[in-house]
């Protein structure tokens, strides 16, 4: 869909400005006025992560006048396999500044505003009305609703992209001219049935493929150029090579939005099965290396996937991935005469399997509370963590 | 009819880690029938318990998508594609 550009020309670019800029210049449908565009442009970056990290990148070299980059989080040393607006230098440093010093160096013009905070409902309008446009690389469904709404509420586009393994999704949703976030999935899939990134793991450059497109498309909004991305879903598979496009549409059934709401319980972390599952049976892991030393006999179970397990494992567990336990495959491979003890990375997927666990009769049936995560940080922290 | 299905990756567990597959059928329904014939489990994944179309799963017959067509009675015609995208957040 062709539109209107989002922003307003600034009065004039420097000699220094048109320097840097000149191969942007050169090109007709950008010019002295696109750039200028771009100038007065204010983003916001949701995210300084996988996707939050070319973007950011790639905005700020194109000239985008203002920044702002959201993140409450720290660097670590599994970010920087993708996250490579951040270094070796910036590790425990939060991501928020690291991203800052990589913008500055790179585009000294460009003005950057750090929020390093959580983003919520009750500061999300506050900090959205600050900006043109708003670009999205975050990693859980809560705060894609939460973005969306927000964005909604204050007419501003939405720049969204996801990343999963060698899968990449990414489109623009702006309610004035077309479908909205809530078009296209109206509900969030109940916790547990959708792997995140840190559960299924993400090939890095797949961050580059999809946050080029969504800052594409951000530069196409700010200056009116283009066909965006509006209406349209992309779908690229890094394995074979393709992009595919898809139309959303507004959803006639959808409920218009109206107000924030509390989107950690409309997302749900867990299962309301698996809570009530692992109230009352979830042991710590200091709890399960008594066991172990006092020569209990029990039968511990790895409910992750293969390659997880071989990154790092608990002493004695055998793997039987959660699936198993949501088709009732697994229980058929389990003692009825010990105690089954499970775990899996930091205890969402071990709930969700000792909920099916427990309905097929293995009531003394345990799980460990942050799995093999606190198990290294308690027990063993000589254990590689992911 | 014969048509080819893309399947996402968290549902290649189902098909071998296949990510196109073969099926038949002249609706959308029955397409989704024989995907379950052949690999079980698939269709709840796409299907609620009271066979609707989950609402955080998107299903295309070429571009389009079912929803603003005939849902699980779309037609399907020969050598169409049936595209099934689920929602995906990650970003980081």
């Amino acid at each position: 869909m062709s539109l209107p550009p989002l922003v307003e020309p600034a009065a004039e670019l420097t000699v220094d400005e048109v320097r840097r800029y000149s191969r942007h210049l050169i090109i007709p449908d950008v010019g002295m006025d696109g750039q200028k565009r771009l100038k007065n442009a204010k983003v916001l970056v949701v995210g300084a992560g996988g996707l939050g990290s070319p973007a950011l990148l790639y905005l700020a070299a194109a000239g985008v006048g203002t920044l702002g980059i959201i993140d409450f989080d720290v660097v670590d040393e599994s970010n920087l396999q993708r996250q490579v607006i951040h270094g070796q230098s910036d590790l425990g440093k939060p991501k928020a500044e690291s991203a800052r010093e990589s913008v500055e160096e790179i585009n000294p013009y460009v003005k950057v505003i750090l929020h390093k905070e959580r983003l919520e409902s009750d500061n999300a309008l506050e900090i959205f009305a600050g900006y043109d446009l708003i670009l999205d690389g975050t990693d859980n469904f809560a705060t894609r609703y939460l973005v969306n709404d927000a964005a909604v509420l204050l007419n501003k586009p939405y720049v969204w992209g996801s990343i999963y393994r060698f899968d990449g999704q990414v489109s623009v949703f702006w309610n004035e001219y077309g479908p909205n976030y809530r078009d296209l999935y109206p509900e969030p899939p109940p916790p547990g049935m959708v792997p995140s990134c840190a559960e299924g793991g993400v090939l890095g450059v797949l961050c580059a493929a999809v946050g080029s497109v969504m800052v594409n498309e951000a530069i196409k909004l700010i200056t009116g150029i283009g066909e965006t991305l509006v209406g349209r879903l992309m779908i690229y598979d890094a394995l074979e090579m393709t992009w595919r496009t898809v139309k959303v549409r507004k959803d006639p059934e959808g409920e218009p939005i109206t107000e924030l709401i509390d989107y950690e319980s409309f997302c749900g972390t867990v299962s309301e099965e698996a809570q009530e599952a692992a109230s009352g049976s979830t042991i710590t892991a200091r709890e399960l290396k008594e066991k172990m030393d006092n020569g209990e006999d029990f039968h511990l179970v790895d409910v992750r996937e293969k390659n997880e397990y071989e990154i790092v494992s608990i002493p004695g567990s055998v793997l039987i991935p959660k699936g198993e336990f949501l088709s009732g495959e697994a229980f058929a491979k389990l003692p009825q005469d010990k105690q089954v003890i499970l775990h899996c990375k930091s205890g969402g997927r071990s709930a969700e399997a000792l909920a099916a666990l427990k309905s097929a009769g293995f009531s003394d049936a345990v799980h460990v509370g942050g799995g093999v995560l606190a198990w290294v940080a308690n027990i063993d922290p000589s254990l590689p963590t992911y | 009819m014969s048509v080819s299905v893309r399947v996402p990756t968290i549902l290649r567990t189902y098909t071998k880690s296949e990510a196109e597959v073969a099926a038949d059928g002249g609706t959308l329904k029955e397409v989704l029938a024989d995907l379950e014939a052949n690999f079980p489990g698939i269709r709840a994944r796409i299907l609620d318990d009271n066979g609707r179309i989950r609402r955080f799963v998107n299903v295309y017959v070429g571009d389009e998508d079912v929803r603003f067509a005939d849902g699980l009675d779309t037609e399907t015609p020969e050598n169409s594609q049936v595209s099934i995208i689920p929602a995906v957040a990650g970003g980081c």
